[in-house]
């Protein structure tokens, strides 16, 4: 039913990403208005690379879970904080001790994650400073969301989906795929 | 050369032994295992536990197939680098995972180019076997699609409070 969803671009539209994303860069005002990039690693973090078109003209600061992945956001803002997960309580309260203080410190007027833990962490604090929230559902959960994913949708300002058939009127939102 | 990985965050010793016996019984001399914290040490194949972002980017490059659990890290890396990629989901009926969400992946990312999928060993032998020709260059662009983009960009715009933000990205199951 779901076969040939995605799409493979292209040269011609391949052509038209760049165009869009020069117009992108043309067409926004001066942004310095400080955003928190915020996943766990692995597959999480990939898919966070993919978004950063959309964070052009915001001071971003990208935290995630390992030092090696500071090298491939060349000279941004980067940050580590604990992973955690659903099954270990204790570093769930490590990791969310050290994403308050992240987010306390940074104050940023958007937080945007693409899972899992650590990002529902920073969004549940977000919330209490008045950032704009942004949960944007791993591609992965193809079938049904995570458990990080079903709550921080309820507490994020924009929560999408990357599976049009998860789209539901009260949320998840369907607007594309980090492919 | 054969590269298996199995992800950052847990181990997957079932698809590490499914090389690793292939390997032996053929006298490769070519595997090389990411194994994580898995309990399974490869007796035919070279291995490491973690690579980091370097180490695993070399590894993606002297591949000539790659065979991964079915997490999106994985296969978006291998597909960024036009490899052939053979995927193995890890199952919760098996204690692998905490969820079939990697059955889901397989289902939907599997017909996408350049993919295999295997189940089991004998799937994973079958494409191990039968080479298939590699994509030529990545098939996909190096970001997200702009229509997410520009989504998150609109709702993001200064001056666009939270709620007649999130309305104009209404839900929109026919959105590209």
């Amino acid at each position: 039913m779901f076969r040939n969803v995605i799409p493979q671009i292209p040269t011609s539209s391949r052509l038209d990403i760049r165009a869009a994303v020069a117009r992108i860069r043309q067409a926004g005002t001066v942004r310095t208005q400080r955003l928190l990039a915020i996943s766990s690693g692995g597959g999480h973090w990939i898919e966070m690379l993919r978004l950063q078109p959309a964070f052009e003209g915001f001071d971003v600061t990208y935290a995630t879970v390992g030092e090696s992945y500071r090298c491939q956001v060349d000279d941004a803002k980067f940050c580590t904080i604990p992973n955690a997960n659903s099954s270990d309580k204790w570093a769930l309260i490590v990791s969310a001790v050290h994403v308050l203080w992240l987010v306390l410190t940074l104050r940023p007027a958007v937080v945007v994650s693409t899972g899992a833990a650590p990002g529902y962490l920073a969004i549940f604090f977000g919330r209490w400073i008045g950032a704009k929230t942004i949960w944007v559902d791993s591609i992965a959960n193809a079938e049904e969301l995570s458990l990080s994913g079903r709550l921080a949708g309820r507490l994020a300002d924009l929560w999408l989906t990357q599976w049009p058939h998860l789209s539901r009127l009260e949320g998840p939102v369907y607007r594309g795929s980090i492919l | 050369m054969i590269f298996v990985t199995v992800g950052t965050e847990l181990p997957f010793d079932r698809l590490v032994k499914m090389v690793d016996d292939w390997g032996a019984r053929n006298a490769r001399s070519d595997v090389f295992a990411q194994i994580g914290a898995g309990a399974y040490l490869p007796k035919a194949s070279g291995y490491a536990r973690f690579l980091d972002s370097q180490a695993f980017a070399a590894h993606l490059e002297s591949a000539t197939v790659v065979v991964s659990h079915a997490g999106t890290g994985s296969i978006l890396s291998a597909l960024a680098k036009a490899k052939r990629l053979i995927i193995v989901p890890r199952r919760a009926s098996l204690g692998e995972h905490r969820n079939e969400h990697q059955l889901a992946t397989v289902q939907h990312l599997g017909t996408i180019t350049g993919i295999k999928v295997a189940h089991d060993e004998t799937e994973l032998v079958a494409q191990l076997e039968n080479p298939w020709d590699a994509v030529t260059k990545p098939i996909f662009s190096p970001y997200a699609s702009i229509s997410l983009i520009e989504a998150i960009r609109e709702f993001t715009s200064p001056g666009k409070n939270n709620s007649s933000a999130a309305q104009t990205v209404a839900h929109n199951p026919s959105a590209p």
